[in-house]
This record gives C-alpha cells, structure tokens and sequence, in this order.
C-alpha cells in the first residue's frame, strides 16, 4: 500500500476533482466535481471535505458539504450545494470548469434505508434538503412512498421546491415571508403531512433548531426519526474532535460524540437537542461523571433512553457559561 | 539518489522525521484511511489521561487568519480505553507510537507513565505539560519551570529507561529556555516545541466571543515563527537534545525550516486538518527539497542555520544531533 491510498474498498478517498460546472440555484450555489471513487461509494447522507483556497491559503480548514446528488458521467461526478456566506464558500462560488479541488469522502453515516415498502416523509429546512433527493431515490427503490416537507424563510430559499413537487408522492413548501407554499415553517405543517401521509418513517436535514423541533414532534406521534445534524467541523474525518454533540448510547449513557464520523446522520431521539453547546453533567468523562453514573443510568431507564435531567451549565466545571450564538451553527454544506 | 531521512527518536531509530502533532491525529486510525501510519516517523497520539474526559462544549474551534483556536479540552477516553484498543492496533498496523500524556497532577502523570511502562510497544512519551485548554492557568505546568522539572522527574522516574521521555512546552513563557533547561536536568531525554499559543477570537455579529471556552490554542502556519523562534533559541542553548518541533506545519519546505532551527523531528498538526494525508504529502515534499539541494542525509540540515558561516553546499558538517 503508498501513501495516499485507502485502506478499504469502501472508506473515503482523498481526490483531486475537476470542477464540470458551477451554477447559481436561487439563493445558492451547485457545484459539480468529477471525482469517480467519491461518486461510486456514496450513499445518501454522507458529506465530502473540501480544501478552499487554493495553495498559500490562509483557509487552512476542511469545509464539509452534504452530497446532493451522484452521476456516472464523465466516470463519476459528485454535485453539492451550498450558501456563499464567507471567505471559503465564496472562493468555491468563483470555481470554473477545469479547475481542480481537493475532497475527501465520502464521509460519514448514511441515512439507514427501511427494510420493507413504508411511508417516508423528508423533512428539508434551506438547502438542508439537498440530500434528500438522493435518499428519495434511494427509498423508491425500496418501493417505499416519499412525501416532501421543505421550508426556507423565502421561495428563493427552499432547494428543490420544484423536484420534490415532480418527483414526491406530495410536497408541501412553508416560507416565513409566505413567498412561496404556506406561510410559516415546517413544523407547523408536520402534524397534518403525517396524517394525510400515514407517515412510517421520518427523514430531516437542515437547521438545528428545526431537527429539534421536528424530533421532538415525531416522538409525539411515535414515529421514528433520522436527522442530519449540522455541526461545524474542521477536519470532517474524526480526527480534530470539534464537532461533538451529546448523544444518548443504546446504553443509556451520553457521549460526546463526533458527528463527522458517527453521524452526520442519528437517529433524533438520541441527540440531547437541550444540551447541545454544554456538557451534560452526565455525560461521560464530564467533571465528576463516574460518581454520578449510576444515578444517570437510573434515570435513563425510567425515561425510555434519554435522561431527561435537565444539562447544568458547564460553569458547575469552573468554567464559564457557554455563550448561546444567534448565528447559525453550520452543517456540512455551511461551511463559511 | 534519495537523501537518508533516517532521525534518531531516543534508542529507536526513526525511517523519517515526520510524526503527527498530539491532538490532531486521535490515535492514528482515523487518518489509517488516506496514509499508511507505518511510513512515517512515528504518531504521536491524542493526550491520554487516567480517566474518560468529555472535553468542553461546542463551539470548540474557530478559523483564524492563517489557522485556527480549539479549545477541545483533552476529550479522550482514558489509559484503559487507550491499551485495550488503540494502542494494539497501532502495533498492529507497524506504526511507531508516542504516546501524549496529560495530567492533572504529578502524581497521575506518574501513573499513565508506569500504565505506559508496561505496556510493550511504547516507542517514547511525549508530555503534555503545556496544553491550554484547561480550567486554570495554573495548570499549565509548563508555565513555571519548578512544575515543569516535578511532573518530568516523577515520569522519568516511573518510565522504563528504554522510553524516552520528551516535554511538549508552551510559547507562552517570558523565557523557553529556562524551562527547557529545567526540564532536561529533570530528566527530559527530548523537547518537543510548541504546544498552541493561547488565543481567543470574538464574533463581531453576535458580539460574543466564538468558543464556548471563551479561549483556546493557537496553530497553523500563523504560529510558524514563534515555532522556529523557540526552537533555535533552546537548540542554541541545549544543542545536544533533540527537539521534535511543530507549529503550523504546512509544507516540506515549512519541515525543513524546523530542522535547520535545531529540530530533529517535525510533527505536523493543523494541516492534517485541510489535508487528512498531509504527513505523507510533507514527508514527500521534504524529501525533494533535500534532493533539490544536494543533501544525502537529514543530520545535515538539523540546526544548520545555527551555524555562523554559511558557505552553501560547500560548507563544512558540524556534528550536530540528528
């Protein structure tokens, strides 16, 4: 084996890609890269890591974008889409054909298909619906039903409005300006879509407050639920420990755990949607936690998986109360 | 012909001098994927500690010009976790380890060095006396030279006399060199310099600072100079012990600018996190730039820019540590 070469037949690779097509979509950008060995290991879910910059940058991160979409031409072609809303996504955004990338992928967990033909619904807040569109196909092949739920705060904001409209069983589009569908957002919608739907299954990609949300409603109706979280990486393969959230084991403990590597995709009762940018006091290896690790495994039990033991702020640790940041947190695919 | 990389890491000789910097390379399986861990120098693992360690909360990082703050907080799964599972597998997989190792106190960096000691396989430690993220800044025993010399003296004491033991020392000090001293006649077989500056960056839309650990450390190539600067500065004063430099690492070129300081090895940190096969990339790049130069062996190039006259390739080798 040299350098360079992977391990496996079906990890990531490292590539150097040529860039087919860069093109403006609404609100955002979709760029298409030839890079074989990416496309013919994809699954729906997974991300890729890209070097934004070109040599001499003074970008020295990956950033991490959701694939979209996979095609055989050209042997094989990875497309993303993404927001130009700093330095590094606005560098992408000024790629022309011929230019050559560096990406790794892909990366991650990819969304678990079901088993049997059920009643999905695929629930995309901006372009978070970017990679749902392969799931979609994915789960067709399964003869399973796709029903699509997308929401964006402008028309020109919800990716794929038109697709999921052509191609779903039904789509229904929420905006907050109204420009486009229902006046509102997703989750003011879910409860009707999955009764009008018979929803089995729920998948949902987008902004973290409306994973939550949307996770918190499918408990509700008892449906079980797969988000992509976003979180903001720097390396996108498991190695710089940046993007951790809490995440509840089969065990009943919480871990910090990497959603580059054991996500992006979690099954959302799992992920402690209250605690994430704390260390939940329970958490394992959380100042004092083996002291209190039986009393946490209790209380895992007496709630179905999730301890419910409301996160202290990590100042119980001496250290300062984590800031709440009104920005944002980024997806792979928000990378900045 | 291909220049000789060969470097001498304590009693075990090293193929190269490139390594992974501790923290940006777990314990090696991650990066199994791009590069093979057996063809460079050695990984230098994540900071090991006695117990689990959940790290502190996200936001744990932030772009800067030129690289970038973590403020991970040493998230780890403790020395049992670490000789069950990773430590195996490296052997397995040929690769050399050193292994990082942290504390909260003398006596528990004793411990994981005894634990270590043990165990077969250890190719040196590398101690982490210096890393930021931590509650208190009187924490940072690489920030006294009195602490620095305590937590080297009790490890040296618990580690088997063929494992060499390196400190890992901040930048952040009025004077490195005192503490390099201190810490080889403590004991110290090697330095390795630098751990992270300490650094903190403030959203200017939301007005707050960006890490949810308010500060962190400090690296990528923004930190280069400091790297060089601290490293000819303890290698003019302590030209016989080796130095394992790293600091914003990019480029073979960057590698050999930390050899011709006084380094002997170079771990490469940050640019594994743009580029997962950086270390096999730079070892490759490395090897050019000592071609490209005429240079048969790497002992050559280690602390030549010490050297007063410089007489390109004609000039005379001094002895010099390799």
């Amino acid at each position: 084996m040299t350098a360079g070469e992977p391990e496996s037949e079906s990890g990531p690779l490292q590539v150097r890609g040529t860039v087919l097509t860069v093109r403006k979509v609404d609100a955002y950008h979709a760029i298409t890269i030839v890079a074989p060995g990416i496309a013919a290991r994809f699954k729906p879910g997974q991300f890729v890591a890209l070097a934004v910059g070109g040599p001499e940058t003074s970008m020295v991160l990956s950033r991490a974008f959701s694939i979209y979409d996979v095609r055989p031409d050209h042997g094989g072609t990875v497309e993303f889409v993404f927001a130009a809303s700093g330095p590094g996504t606005r560098w992408l955004a000024e790629r022309r054909a011929r230019d050559v990338l560096d990406l790794t992928g892909p990366l991650g967990r990819p969304f678990p298909v079901p088993r049997d033909p059920v009643s999905c619904l695929l629930v995309g807040g901006g372009y978070g619906s970017a990679p749902l569109f392969a799931l979609a196909d994915r789960l067709r092949e399964r003869r399973c039903s796709v029903d699509f739920l997308l929401g964006a705060a402008s028309g020109d904001r919800v990716f794929g409005a038109l697709t999921a409209r052509r191609t779903g069983r039904s789509a229904t589009i929420t905006t907050a300006d109204g420009s486009l569908g229902v006046r509102g957002i997703v989750t003011d919608m879910l409860g009707q879509v999955i009764h009008e739907a018979r929803t089995d299954v729920i998948y949902a990609c987008g902004p973290m407050p409306m994973l939550r949300q949307v996770t918190a409603l499918a408990r509700r109706y008892d449906i079980p639920v797969q988000v992509a979280v976003e979180e903001s990486m720097a390396c996108g393969v498991g190695v710089c420990m940046t993007c951790v959230l809490p995440v509840v084991g089969s065990d009943g403990i919480t871990r910090m755990i990497r959603s580059c590597i054991d996500g992006p995709v979690f099954r959302g009762e799992q992920v402690r949607w209250d605690d994430i940018g704390t260390i939940p006091f329970d958490a394992f290896g959380a100042p004092g936690w083996e002291s209190r690790a039986r009393r946490g495994a209790r209380q895992a039990a007496g709630h179905g998986g999730a301890p419910q033991a409301a996160s202290r702020p990590a100042s119980q640790a001496g250290q300062a109360v984590p800031v709440r940041h009104a920005s944002p947190v980024r997806r792979p695919g928000h990378g900045s | 012909m291909a220049p000789d990389l060969r470097t001498r890491l304590g009693n075990v000789e090293l193929p190269n001098p490139i390594l992974t910097a501790s923290g940006c390379a777990s314990s090696g399986r991650e990066l199994a994927q791009f590069i093979d861990v057996s063809r460079i120098g050695a990984i230098v693992t994540k900071s090991v500690q006695l117990a689990p360690r959940a790290g502190r909360p996200t936001p744990r990082m932030a772009e800067t010009s030129s690289g970038m703050l973590n403020s991970i907080g040493l998230q780890g799964p403790g020395i049992d976790a670490f000789l069950q599972r990773d430590l195996p597998w490296l052997l397995s997989r040929g690769a050399r380890a050193v292994v990082s190792i942290a504390g909260n106190t003398v006596e528990e960096y004793a411990e994981l060095a005894a634990r270590l000691s043990d165990a077969a396989g250890v190719t040196a430690l590398e101690v982490n006396i210096s890393c930021p993220n931590v509650e208190h800044r009187g924490q940072v025993f690489a920030c006294d030279a009195a602490d620095a010399a305590a937590v080297i003296a009790a490890v040296r004491a618990r580690t088997r006399d063929d494992i060499p033991v390196f400190a890992k020392l901040s930048p952040d000090v009025t004077d490195i060199v005192a503490i390099a001293r201190s810490c080889v006649s403590a004991g110290a077989d090697g330095l390795s310099m630098i751990n992270t500056l300490l650094g903190m960056a403030i959203d200017t839309e939301t007005m707050r600072p960006v890490l949810a650990g308010l500060t962190g450390g400090l690296s990528g190539p923004a930190i280069r100079p400091v790297a060089v600067r601290c490293i000819w500065q303890v290698s003019e004063a302590l030209p016989d012990v080796p130095i394992i430099g790293m600091g914003g690492v990019m480029t073979g070129r960057d590698a050999l600018e930390l050899l011709l300081a006084g380094a002997s090895m170079v771990s490469i940190g940050t640019a594994i996190f743009g580029d997962p096969s950086a270390c096999a990339r730079i070892l490759r790049e490395l090897d050019d730039e000592l071609a490209r130069r005429g240079i048969e062996r790497l002992s050559e190039v280690v602390g030549l820019a010490h050297e007063t006259k410089t007489t390109g390739r004609g000039r005379t080798n001094v002895a010099r540590p390799a």
